[in-house]
């Protein structure tokens, strides 16, 4: 293990910086669109209610290979120029915000009633309330889930080795079959994979914990 | 239009269903396998035995944080390098059920911290024994109070089994592939209905456990 470290470092480190390149943009724009579609989702208005749950159940039950393959195939063919690594981000933001929006609605329902009331009845208009009294408090309980699925983000960020993406999964690949050590290069990938995920996931645990007390 | 009249012939959706039941086979066999083994895995890390339950859990959760794909290359490459060479089935199936066990260990262990413990206190008074307890008393609430996590966890199961195209299993996602493959005017209409059936299974599923979560609350 110790010679593929040393030997690939300059592609190890690549591929990890395009993986949390991507978990990152991801994570940015499905926490705005997911965001979006919750505050459809708990709207009086019954047609925007329909449209999130329709958005949200379509990118929720159909595979994030399916989507991103999608996008790799579908757009570069019909309507633009786009490399593999934007078209598997895509993708990536498209599944994981219908996610997101489950959470992020879950967070806005266990706010109190009372916050949303009360702001109204102090003069503010309902999306003045939303934003300055209901999101905040709803992000705040929400914090552990999001944070796992910033885990769930570096993890399918591995899609992007199907689409030519250059992230780790991708460099272990080339790894692999240029040291000809599957074992230890598919191992000192699980590593770099490990050194995000596993600290985050303790960490987030424990802010569950914490947060039930 | 035309493309896709073309496209969804006869033998093109016989060749589909024909990796839909690959798709199908694989994750019965998991979701199985897996339950199994995580409910028994869950209980494991909760019952605290001495070292035992510290290294399952640590197990577990090096598991769980990692890729799915990274695991289905191991069994499938890293394999044979050991000695062992598995078939891209059983790889797949192999893949899938270590990582999905692990996922649903940690989904019965926290389903279990989650049972009231007066509810083990009470068995136990009533003369039962901590297995007996665990087994007939607390096990089966944890297992009603996760059901819809443990229902989307197999759905992430069912979507995820689309990964192993990557290693050539011939499965849903990897037959619409042959068949654009062939025609480039296909591969709109092939997109369509693989999402259309991958949906189908998905959503029925997570109704499902909508309506078994009412039943049982």
């Amino acid at each position: 293990m110790g010679y593929i470290i040393s030997h690939y470092w300059n592609e190890l480190v690549q591929g990890l910086g395009y993986t949390l390149l991507a978990s990152v943009i991801a994570l940015f724009f499905s926490t705005i669109i997911g965001t979006m579609f919750a505050i459809f989702e708990v709207l009086p208005n019954r047609l925007m209610r329909v449209i999130g749950r329709v958005y949200i159940e379509i990118f929720r039950n159909i595979p994030l290979l399916v989507i991103a393959m999608f996008f790799y195939v579908i757009v570069p063919l019909y309507i633009a120029k786009i490399d593999g690594f934007t078209a598997g981000t895509i993708g990536l933001t498209l599944y994981t915000s219908s996610f997101i929006a489950e959470t992020v609605r879950a967070g806005i329902q266990s706010v109190d009633l009372g916050q949303m009331e009360g702001a109204r009845a102090n003069g503010m208009t309902y999306w003045q309330a939303m934003s300055k009294i209901v999101l905040p408090q709803a992000f705040k309980i929400i914090i552990p889930p999001m944070g796992n699925q910033f885990i769930n983000l570096v993890k399918n960020s591995s899609v992007l080795a199907f689409v030519a993406g250059f992230d780790l999964m991708y460099q272990a690949n080339s790894i692999a079959s240029l040291s000809l050590d599957t074992i230890n290069s598919y191992m000192v990938v699980g590593l770099f994979y490990l050194v995000i995920t596993l600290p985050l996931s303790y960490y987030m645990r424990h802010l569950e914990k914490r947060l039930a007390n | 239009m035309q493309n896709f009249i073309e496209a969804y012939s006869w033998v093109n959706i016989r060749f589909l269903l024909e990796g839909l039941w690959i798709t199908v086979e694989v994750s019965v066999v998991s979701i199985i396998a897996s339950f199994i083994i995580g409910s028994l895995l869950g209980v494991l890390r909760y019952v605290k035995i001495k070292y035992l339950s510290a290294v399952v859990g640590f197990i577990v959760d090096i598991i769980r944080n990692l890729p799915l794909i990274l695991i289905i290359f191991f069994t499938y490459f890293g394999l044979p390098h050991l000695g062992f060479k598995p078939g891209i089935l059983f790889a797949t199936i192999l893949a899938m059920t270590i990582f999905e066990s692990a996922m649903l260990a940690e989904i019965v262990r926290s389903g279990i911290m989650a049972v009231d413990e007066g509810q083990m206190e009470g068995a136990r008074a009533n003369g039962l024994s901590y297995v007996q307890a665990l087994w007939h008393v607390v096990f089966p609430q944890a297992i009603k109070k996760t059901i819809p996590t443990i229902v989307s966890q197999f759905i992430s199961l069912i979507k995820d089994t689309s990964l192993a195209t990557i290693i050539v299993l011939p499965e849903l996602l990897n037959h619409a592939q042959i068949i654009y493959g062939q025609n480039s005017a296909y591969i709109i209409p092939m997109f369509v209905i693989i999402a259309v059936m991958y949906f189908i299974i998905c959503y029925a599923l997570s109704v499902l456990s909508r309506v078994l979560d009412r039943k049982l609350a």
